[in-house]
């Protein structure tokens, strides 16, 4: 009886909900036809015309190539440090866990931070430099407005930028992942399971997310100022508030909370809860949560546990949809980050009056 | 016949509680070229901006080619070349890369574009430059180059916004020229916008003047100057010398400015120290000299007013005044 209920119900809501998206679907597409017989179809060609030269004028920037030069040398680097005696600690290390390959991203001899500080440190700088005079320098040369004259929708240049400034930053990450993964497939030997495989290929996912969040704030930061040096310096000015400042501002409110020893549990629980929410607020340590989730697959919390959330628990590490559920949160909230500095590029520019120079 | 190019009506733009365009009306008919003549900060990029929809609208309405353009500025800029001024390429380009990027904007085929820009290149007389990087152009290369970019997209109007700024009166000419002859050859309507009336008066068939967010008249050249100056069309200026080598004395002053006035339409007669202003409806200037000559005098110099756009809205604020 319940089952038959429950079953009706169910189909009801399916009927619902299907009828609901079939009208949605169909008035969306009637909107689209409507905005089509009125402007025409959105133009395709010019907007691949210019994010095929936002791409190629990155590529040729000397900015992009140092900074490229520069991520890869360090990346290098520490592949090589971990390769050369620290194979030994890995080998030591290993013994636990059977994720052998992705050590290779995590761990380091002490000489040098491992590829994943690397990234996490060189990325946001990275997507500045990609973004900062995005629109500025457009405007300082006084091509704005004849591109602007040209028959393309004005968002087609914010778009254009942003997506080509992407396309540069995957094919960069990719490369600098598996660069590493090869060479040490090269150096080791054995070739990464299927699963850390897979785990890297996230983490390069999630890390172009961090980074275009970051060239997101550029682009932002090009859109509102006219000088390009402002909305560099103001970028890097961010950047490094969020990884020296505001973890010394965070450390000082959290210290003055510091419960005793012998505080009761809910204090604790309240103290770490606090420790954990201020980290979340900047996306460098959203970042950092999710490589260590995404690349130690032993990692089961970012967040506080409390001793009944660990009872019970198997000391193994989390298959990979487990640790991408992990770090959803995280995720989401870097995406959010970034969806809200494009909303905001988009607001100050889209009702900008274009004037040539100024 | 009276197809309009643009169109618009009560067009109005405030900044605060500056208002650039007042009220503004304005027709330009198919293949003409309308001038706009106006000083610095009279709004006359602000109205060039609201034409391609750059800018938003206060109030009013612009009609380009029967396009709103406040509604579907796609449309009216698929039609519209504007050359912006002090226009910007990209200077690590070749003029022909920087052409070609234009033409994919405006989404032509890729082999039409390039035969389209060489074509052009030529017009403009940029042919032999056009694998040089821009950064090397002159200052005049820039600015033919601006009008080929406009070009390329085969417009149907064209506008100008202060295209002969910062170029030697040769290039000026050249570039004027160009303009004209192109515009006759392919029914192009241009609006040129420009605060030296001597270049508009060369190459435009109608100016309209634009002080201060108002146009205060329009029309054909000619009808503007009798618009304007309707009692003293010419105004010419001259020096005389008493040449006292001579025995006879020369005509007292008096009674020479009795003949000067006694010439046909000659209006007005000033005397000043050592010289002499007259305002006439015609070139009075062979009569004059002659006379001068006649009475016993030489004359030092006898020249033309010729009347910028400063006489003209100085003129305009004059009869404000007298209102």
């Amino acid at each position: 009886m319940k089952n038959k209920v429950l079953r009706t119900g169910i189909s009801n809501l399916k009927a619902l909900t299907i009828s609901d998206w079939t009208s949605n679907l169909h008035s969306l597409m009637f909107r689209d036809e409507d905005a089509g017989a009125g402007k025409g179809n959105f133009p395709w060609g010019p907007f691949k015309a210019m994010v095929q030269k936002e791409i190629s004028d990155h590529f040729r920037n000397w900015r992009f190539i140092i900074l490229f030069a520069i991520i890869s040398m360090a990346c290098m680097g520490t592949l090589f440090a971990t390769l050369a005696d620290g194979m030994k600690a890995i080998a030591a290390d290993s013994s636990g866990n059977s994720f052998f390959f992705l050590n290779l991203f995590t761990k380091s001899n002490g000489t040098l931070p491992p590829f994943f500080g690397f990234v996490g440190f060189l990325g946001p700088l990275f997507g500045i430099s990609l973004g900062f005079d995005a629109i500025s320098s457009e405007q300082q040369r006084g091509t704005l407005s004849r591109i602007m004259a040209q028959p393309v929708p004005r968002d087609s240049i914010l778009n254009a930028k942003f997506l080509a400034g992407i396309i540069v930053i995957s094919v960069m990450f990719f490369t600098l992942s598996f660069l590493v993964l090869g060479s040490g497939l090269i150096a080791i030997g054995i070739p990464p399971t299927a699963e850390e495989f897979m785990r890297i290929l996230v983490y390069t996912v999630l890390s172009i997310v961090h980074v275009s969040f970051w060239l997101n704030l550029a682009i932002l930061f090009s859109v509102r100022f006219k000088q390009s040096a402002t909305s560099a310096l103001l970028g890097i000015a961010v950047w490094l508030f969020c990884t020296i400042f505001y973890p010394l501002i965070a450390n000082m409110i959290i210290k003055a909370y510091e419960p005793s020893k012998f505080a009761a549990p809910k204090a604790i629980y309240f103290y770490e809860k606090l420790k954990f929410y201020l980290g979340q607020i900047m996306p460098n340590e959203l970042f950092d949560g999710i490589t260590s989730a995404i690349l130690v697959p032993s990692i089961r919390s970012l967040g506080p546990l409390s001793m009944e959330q660990l009872q019970g628990a198997i000391p193994s590490s989390l298959p990979l949809g487990q640790s991408i559920m992990l770090v959803w949160p995280q995720f989401t909230g870097l995406l959010a980050l970034t969806l809200l500095c494009f909303l905001l590029s988009y607001l100050v520019f889209m009702k900008r009056e274009i004037r040539s120079r100024g | 016949m009276a197809e309009k190019s643009i169109d618009i009506k009560g067009l109005t733009k405030k900044y605060g509680e500056h208002i650039a365009v007042d009220n503004l009306n304005l027709t330009i008919e198919k293949g003409e070229i309308f001038g706009l003549l106006g000083p610095n900060g009279a709004g006359k990029s602000t109205t060039i901006l609201m034409i391609l929809g750059l800018t938003e609208v206060d109030s009013g309405s612009v009609k380009v080619c029967g396009i709103d353009s406040s509604r579907y500025p796609l449309e009216v800029k698929r039609k519209v070349g504007y050359l912006p001024e002090d226009v910007g390429f990209y200077n690590d380009y070749t003029g022909l890369q920087n052409l070609m990027y234009v033409a994919r904007l405006n989404d032509i085929p890729e082999e039409e574009a390039k035969k389209a820009a060489l074509e052009i290149l030529q017009e403009v007389g940029l042919e032999d430059v056009k694998d040089n990087k821009v950064s090397s152009y002159s200052r005049g290369m820039r600015q033919r180059l601006g009008l080929a970019d406009v070009l390329i997209k085969n417009p149907e109007v064209i506008i100008l916004d202060e295209p002969t700024l910062g170029l030697d009166p040769e290039g000026v000419k050249k570039f004027l020229q160009l303009i004209v002859r192109l515009s006759r050859k392919k029914g192009i309507t241009v609006l040129f916008s420009s605060h030296h009336l001597h270049q508009i008066q060369q190459v435009c068939d109608r100016v309209g003047i634009f002080v201060k967010g108002k146009m205060l008249a329009e029309g054909k050249i000619s009808s503007l100057a009798q618009q304007l100056f309707s009692k003293n069309a010419f105004t010419l200026e001259g020096g005389i010398a008493t040449l006292t080598e001579d025995v006879e004395p020369p005509l007292p002053l008096k009674e020479m400015v009795q003949k000067m006035k006694a010439i046909p339409e000659v209006a007005h007669v000033e005397l000043v120290d050592n010289g002499f202003v007259v305002e006439s409806h015609r070139d009075v200037s062979a009569y004059l000299s002659r006379l001068i000559v006649k009475s016993g005098y030489g004359l030092n110099f006898l020249s033309k007013r010729e009347y910028g756009l400063d006489d003209i809205y100085y003129q305009y604020f004059q009869e404000d005044k007298n209102r």
